[in-house]
């Protein structure tokens, strides 16, 4: 049906609603798969205007480190969900470990496929759209790692506390 | 769907107001849309605007702010300062588009 506005209809871009709403996902693993849930949830966030905090901790620290960044894995290993390429086959457990290389392939090929950027990448991406990240002190200190081995657009190594006081009244998502 | 008078003529528009009709969008309509919404349209802004048209009518759907910069050569940073915090819906808006339906 079709009816007449007299007056034009704006869509709400600065709802009051949305008005310091703030988003802190907390990335906690290493592993390829399971860097980009946080990377893709942090940047549409940020794409709609909310305020995003990325804090990584343990395993997530391969994100942000230089020297492992671009070199993250994908291990079907343990995985009950892998399944081979054609249909619903499930993949045999006892060959999954070997396959590391040959799936971390396969996933990258794909996500650059469908235009996702690698992991540092994304995370130059978040940076340029306002994001801010953040590294836990208790990984830091326990794994021996200094801001020098961590991405320069790294705020701060922070503590539980500091992170817990600044993101009051934030979302949260724990990956 | 809704018609609705912007700038002195009818347009078609869905209900949150994005033109829904590729062929009613010209650039003089696209500068009473960003005044809408507060924006002053400069050359950088019809950079990304025409790459938006462009690349809907090549693709049949609406770039992201990564496509932006990753094919229309507008940095992510730039886009922001452009239309500012949520660049991928305003431009689609200015542009005459539907919001980006991509997630990244």
């Amino acid at each position: 049906m079709t009816t007449t506005q007299p007056a034009p209809i704006i869509p709400k871009f600065d709802d009051e609603e949305d008005a310091g709403r703030k988003l802190a996902i907390i990335c906690s693993k290493g592993n390829l798969d399971m860097a980009y849930p946080g990377l893709i949830l942090g940047n549409a966030a940020l794409g709609e205007g909310v305020e995003t905090h990325l804090f990584f901790t343990f395993w997530g620290f391969d994100m942000i480190m230089k020297s492992r960044m671009h070199d993250l894995k994908f291990s079907p290993a343990g995985n009950a969900a892998m399944h081979l390429p054609i249909k619903d086959m499930h993949l045999p457990q006892a060959i999954a470990p070997a396959m590391t290389g040959m799936a971390t392939k396969m996933l990258k090929k794909q996500i650059a496929d469908l235009g996702v950027p690698e992991v540092p990448d994304f995370l130059d991406q978040i940076v340029a759209s306002g994001g801010h990240l953040w590294a836990c002190r208790l990984s830091a200190d326990m794994m021996h790692i200094h801001d020098t081995d961590l991405r320069d657009d790294v705020e701060g190594i922070i503590s539980a506390a500091q992170f817990i006081e600044m993101t009051k009244g934030a979302q949260l998502l724990f990956i | 769907m809704p018609v609705t008078t912007i700038d002195g003529r009818q347009v078609h528009v869905n209900d949150e107001g994005f033109l829904t009709e590729y062929g009613e969008w010209d650039e003089d309509l696209a500068k009473a849309l960003a005044a809408q919404i507060g924006i002053d349209l400069t050359d950088a802004h019809w950079k990304v605007l025409r790459f938006l048209r462009e690349d809907y009518k090549a693709k049949g759907e609406t770039p992201t702010t990564r496509r932006v910069q990753a094919v229309g050569g507008v940095p992510v940073k730039d886009q922001f300062a452009l239309f500012p915090r949520k660049p991928g819906s305003k431009m689609a808006y200015i542009a005459g588009l539907p919001k980006p339906h991509g997630c990244v």
